[in-house]
């Protein structure tokens, strides 16, 4: 019987069934941060249990950590809840234990979905599971990740299995060559503008196409790690010589005599010839154009060559509601062109692009030039001390401070408005993040989501424009 | 979880319908990294008034929390069980219960005991005509009863849920039940992918 990738990783993960469907499935790496693992960790003490695995464990600080003051130390922490959030998540590694825990400070820390890649601690075939939605960017290595409440944390931890029912398949055909300026961001956001933020509800998503297929793993994370915004807790590609390739030689991939059995059982992961998905849809490549959002769903996205859509076309009374109320807080009038509308920040950054083809794309982009005047910041966060040793070597940091950007220490910064890097009421930003809700940056804050090219190319010109005309 | 058998103890009443979450907890207590020290801020603002119920002195130590309906009806935060055995209660009566508040009750440990509109009216009056008024709740023999055994009331409830509450099994405890499968699992897992481990 012909199985989907999807099928393979479940059946491959399955502990025990019961009549219902709902499966114990076991759970390959559990990645850690400090927002949603005090309370599990602390239920843990609470009934006296220890870690299943510890080994599983992959660990950091992220969410609330700030980008600047790291020469402060701890005490560079303004916000003492924060403070005490990253002092809890501390204790909790020293007393409990991981495979690898890279604190706040540490030249490794990072965004959890960047470090566990970059030190192969990501593997194909794995159950990847964080508290945290955007764990699905961890499928871009043919895993089945999964994003996990504060309870099931504690579940994993205690049992290294998760109680889940299995999703339906779908499988999004993406085929062609993309134009020169067009990128994985823009695929993604296509790929909601087509299905809708709920499109993917009850699916695993596998990518594929020729398109998915051209993609760097950095490309595979971004699309990925937007499959949630579409409604899927899961979305995985098949593997190929790519990410065989960038595991080679990684800190934590297999080596010496275990490097080729593993790949031999990776280069299995893929769906066989015939394999029945519930739903396939298919994009054609050579028509994805920039995209840049307008409203306050990532569904709510157009091309750069568009206009703000405008209410009154829409027939159906509650989607025309929506949209008002999206213009009203955005502050757009129906019908502006987008390269109309003027930016106040800029942020490049978040587990969706900030890994290191995301800021050679977006240097390239600002090398020579000026952040314009209409624009109050313009920040690059990278996505690790990895990335930003790489970037520092390749000197990026120059590129983007000379053209008037603040070059900021790793963590999930303006992405959501947890930590200092936030937007103040009324503020628009170009963002290369993936959520644009009312209050995701900052109350009244007004999200722009874009790729990585786009953002730089808005803060150059401090509105936004189409990059494929850029020189 | 803590097994919950039998219950004898001294019971409070709160004479309020629809008492909801954000009463039992608000929210400005629950930025907490714990689960436990919820106490605090049970009924926070309602105990602002000396007068309130939980303000009496013979209703100290008090472990059943007598109510009326649609208990605990509001958002789902899981601090409102929390807030209340981390206080001291054990069981809540009452005629109804809102949907969440009762899954969540379950899932900690606290035992949420309906009975009819009458038989809380009886309880209402036995608890404030005598001091130090206690009930017996009898999960095996889904009782409630005075300890003069002059009241004896029977109470419904779902199977599976109280055989872990019986047994002291939260939903880790139910999945360690599996614990040989799991390892197993994991043994053959580590043999034949031991890239992995």
């Amino acid at each position: 019987m012909p199985q989907t990738l999807y099928d393979k990783l479940w059946d491959s993960h399955v502990v025990h069934v019961e009549e219902d469907g709902t499966a114990l499935l076991y759970i390959d790496r559990h990645l850690v941060h400090e927002v949603t693992s005090a309370q599990a960790y602390e239920g843990l003490r609470a009934a006296g249990r220890k870690p299943w695995r510890v080994e599983s464990v992959v660990a950091t600080a992220d969410h609330n950590t700030p980008t600047t003051n790291w020469e402060e130390g701890l005490a560079g922490v303004r916000d003492p809840f924060a403070k005490l959030q990253i002092e809890t998540l501390d204790a909790n590694i020293k007393h409990f234990g991981a495979k690898v825990y890279f604190p706040y400070l540490d030249k490794r820390q990072g965004i959890v979905h960047v470090i566990g890649p970059e030190q192969g601690a990501t593997l194909p075939g794995m159950t990847v599971v964080c508290g945290d939605s955007h764990t699905s960017t961890h499928g871009a290595f043919a895993c089945l990740a999964h994003g996990i409440g504060t309870s099931e944390v504690e579940h994993v931890l205690a049992t290294q299995c998760l109680v889940t029912q299995k999703m339906k398949n779908m499988r999004i055909n993406v085929d062609g060559p993309l134009a020169r300026g067009v990128t994985a961001k823009d695929v993604v956001l296509a790929i909601i503008g087509r299905i809708g933020t709920a499109g993917g509800t009850g699916y695993a998503i596998e990518f594929a196409g020729s398109t998915i297929r051209s993609l760097s793993m950095e490309g595979r994370m971004t699309v990925c790690n937007m499959a949630i915004e579409a409604g899927a807790r899961a979305g995985m590609v098949a593997v190929d010589e790519v990410t065989i390739e960038y595991l080679r030689g990684r800190k934590f991939a297999p080596s010496g005599a275990l490097w080729d059995p593993a790949v031999a059982y990776w280069r299995t992961l893929k769906s066989d010839p015939g394999a029945k998905f519930d739903r396939e849809v298919t994009l054609d490549a050579r028509e994805i154009k920039p995209h840049v959002t307008w409203g306050t769903s990532p569904e709510m996205v157009v091309t750069v060559e568009d206009t703000v859509p405008d209410p009154d076309k829409e027939k159906d009374a509650q989607r025309r509601e929506a949209m008002e109320r999206a213009l009203n807080y955005m502050g757009l009038a129906p019908r502006t062109p987008i390269t109309h509308i003027a930016i106040d920040k800029v942020f490049i950054g978040s587990c969706t692009n900030s890994r290191i083809e995301d800021l050679r794309v977006a240097a390239s982009v600002v090398k020579g030039r000026r952040v314009a005047k209409n624009v109050k910041l313009a920040l690059v966060v990278p996505g690790s001390g990895l990335v930003k040793e790489q970037a520092e070597r390749e000197g990026l940091d120059r590129v983007f401070r000379e053209a008037g950007f603040e070059w900021r220490e790793p963590g999930c910064s303006m992405c959501l408005g947890m930590n200092p890097d936030r937007l103040s009421a009324g503020e628009r930003c170009a963002s290369t993040s993936n959520r644009n809700f009312e209050g995701r940056q900052g109350p009244g804050g007004r999200t722009h989501l874009v790729s990585p090219a786009m953002a730089a190319a808005a803060a150059i010109e401090g509105h936004f424009v189409d990059i494929r005309r850029w020189t | 979880m803590e097994k919950f058998t039998v219950l004898n103890g001294v019971v409070a009443p709160l004479d309020r319908a629809n008492v909801d979450t954000d009463q039992i907890i608000p929210k400005q207590y629950l930025a907490s990294i714990k689960r436990t020290g919820f106490g605090e801020g049970l009924f926070a603002e309602w105990r602002k008034d000396p007068g309130f119920v939980l303000n009496q002195p013979r209703y100290k130590g008090a472990t059943i929390l007598l109510g009326r309906k649609n208990f605990g009806c509001g958002s789902s935060r899981e601090h409102a069980p929390w807030a209340l055995m981390d206080y001291g209660f054990r069981s809540v009566i009452a005629p109804s219960f809102a949907d969440i508040f009762f899954n969540n009750s379950f899932k900690n440990g606290l035992l949420p005991v309906v009975l009819s509109e009458a038989e809380v009216d009886r309880l209402f009056h036995q608890c404030n005509a005598f001091p130090g008024f206690r009930l017996v709740i009898d999960l095996e023999r889904q009782t409630v009863e005075s300890t003069d055994g002059a009241l004896s009331m029977r109470f419904e409830v779902e199977p599976f849920r109280k055989y872990c509450l019986l047994n002291g099994l939260d939903e880790i405890g139910l999945t360690l039940r599996h614990t040989d499968e799991i390892r197993a699992f994991e043994a053959r897992r580590r043999s034949q992918y031991p890239w992995y481990f």
